[in-house]
């Protein structure tokens, strides 16, 4: 590739997704993005990015920016995120929300077993929320991606990772083209194409806001941006829980670790006790 | 270190399971059948089986069976992996008192994903 190419697609991508590729890994670029040239009937990567330069055509900058996405998730990834949801949030919220609402959200929701999963975890706990009313807001800057959530298809591969087969058991049902989510769980997750770059869509507050493996693709200033932001929709006692390689220290004011739980955030003036902390 | 007897009549997929498990740092011992498997647990129970469905001589639904009706012994965990991925067999596994359950093709991720399931990492 071209050092002027790279450079063009470097600023781009940082630009509309916030992804920061840095030069070792041009083979990224190269594997992600061949393919698209070829459904686009171009003979090389070269001849996509000349297209893109000139054309400025935004669905293809979207199909670019789509295409350089990770989507790679699982199901109950982690577990402890999950366990600390299960054990401290949500009982939590469920002694503390006079008003019987309870407003989630998973910022980069990716294929949707991050929604799906906080969805079963709700459903198993059916007897603390009867006669809530629960949203659940999924939303990712993939358009390919939220397809294949709503969808709520899945490999044998796919259920596999992370989903406990009791789980597997009550919750799905096998197809000849896979494994399908049952309608009750995949009823309570709206999905919708949110750029985390851009103004937030969805109005606050939340009371829980995922934002899970997907700060790690910014750069420091992006992630400090986004997490001000996120904490203009997050409620005074609301949780923020984010990926294991991701942090708010150094990062962001607005949150502080719980301390004795991992993944798990805080609007800083609250009381990290509530949620477990020590 | 735990221990985990891989059940199989593959011995393709016995080296595979094999390679897998050592990575997890896991004692593995190996059995061809499921009657060989019972004579092992018999002998020295292990932590966790991971038990093919069909084999010659004795089933692993059948070892299975036999293995809960053993009395006195520390029951051991079992993970089905096999090749059998539809839920009447799956229903059938836990029923009989399996733990999990693999459908194969299997990788790392997976053996890691379940085995921490049961609590064995
Ligand atoms: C690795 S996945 C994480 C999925 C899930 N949260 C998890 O932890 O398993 C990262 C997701 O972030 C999305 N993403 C990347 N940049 C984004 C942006 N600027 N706004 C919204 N979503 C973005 C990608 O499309 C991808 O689906």
């Amino acid at each position: 590739m071209k050092p002027e190419d790279f450079e063009f697609m470097r600023d781009l991508l940082k630009r509309k997704s916030g992804l920061v590729v840095n030069p070792d890994k041009v083979y990224l670029l190269e594997s992600r993005l061949t393919p698209l040239a070829r459904s686009h009937g171009l003979e090389s990567l070269d001849q996509l990015i000349d297209k893109v330069r000139t054309s400025r055509d935004a669905k293809l900058v979207d199909e670019v920016t789509d295409a350089m996405t990770t989507n790679e998730s699982f199901f109950f990834r982690d577990n402890t995120p999950f366990d600390i949801l299960k054990k401290h949030v949500l009982p939590f919220l469920n002694k503390n929300r006079d008003s019987k609402k309870l407003r989630i959200w998973c910022a980069a929701a990716s294929s949707g077993q991050e929604p799906y999963s906080i969805a079963m975890i709700l459903k198993e706990q059916s007897h603390l929320w009867n006669g809530w009313d629960i949203e659940i807001h999924a939303t990712d800057i993939s358009n390919k991606i939220i397809d294949k959530a709503r969808e709520a298809r899945y490999s044998q591969f796919e259920v596999q990772r992370g989903l406990p087969i009791q789980m597997m058991m009550k919750y799905f049902r096998q197809e000849s083209d896979g494994w399908f989510l049952n309608e009750d769980i995949k009823s309570m997750v709206k999905f919708e194409y949110m750029n985390l770059l851009e103004p937030f869509k969805n109005k606050g507050p939340f009371d829980i806001v995922f934002c899970r493996n997907v700060l790690i693709y910014f750069d420091q200033p992006t992630k400090t941006e986004v997490l001000g932001r996120v904490s203009n929709v997050i409620s005074n006692d609301g949780s923020l829980f984010l990926g294991a390689a991701e942090t708010v220290l150094g990062i962001s004011d607005h949150f502080k670790p719980v301390k004795g739980q991992r993944g798990i955030y805080v609007p800083s003036a609250m009381d990290a006790t509530a949620y477990g902390g020590v | 270190m735990r221990s985990c007897l891989v059940v199989d009549d593959s011995k393709v997929i016995r080296k595979v399971a094999r390679r897998i498990l050592d990575e997890l740092s896991f004692d593995t011992n190996e059995a061809v059948d499921g009657q060989d498997a019972l004579d092992q647990c018999k002998i020295n129970m292990p932590d966790v089986v991971l038990l093919d469905w069909n084999m010659p001589v004795m089933s692993g639904i059948d070892f299975l069976r036999a293995l809960r009706a053993l009395s006195g012994v520390n029951q051991p965990k079992v993970v089905f992996c096999t090749t059998e991925n539809d839920m009447a067999h799956i229903r059938t596994a836990m029923e009989a008192g399996a733990d999990e359950y693999i459908m194969k093709p299997f990788d790392r991720e997976i053996i890691e994903s379940k085995f921490s399931q049961v609590g064995l990492i």
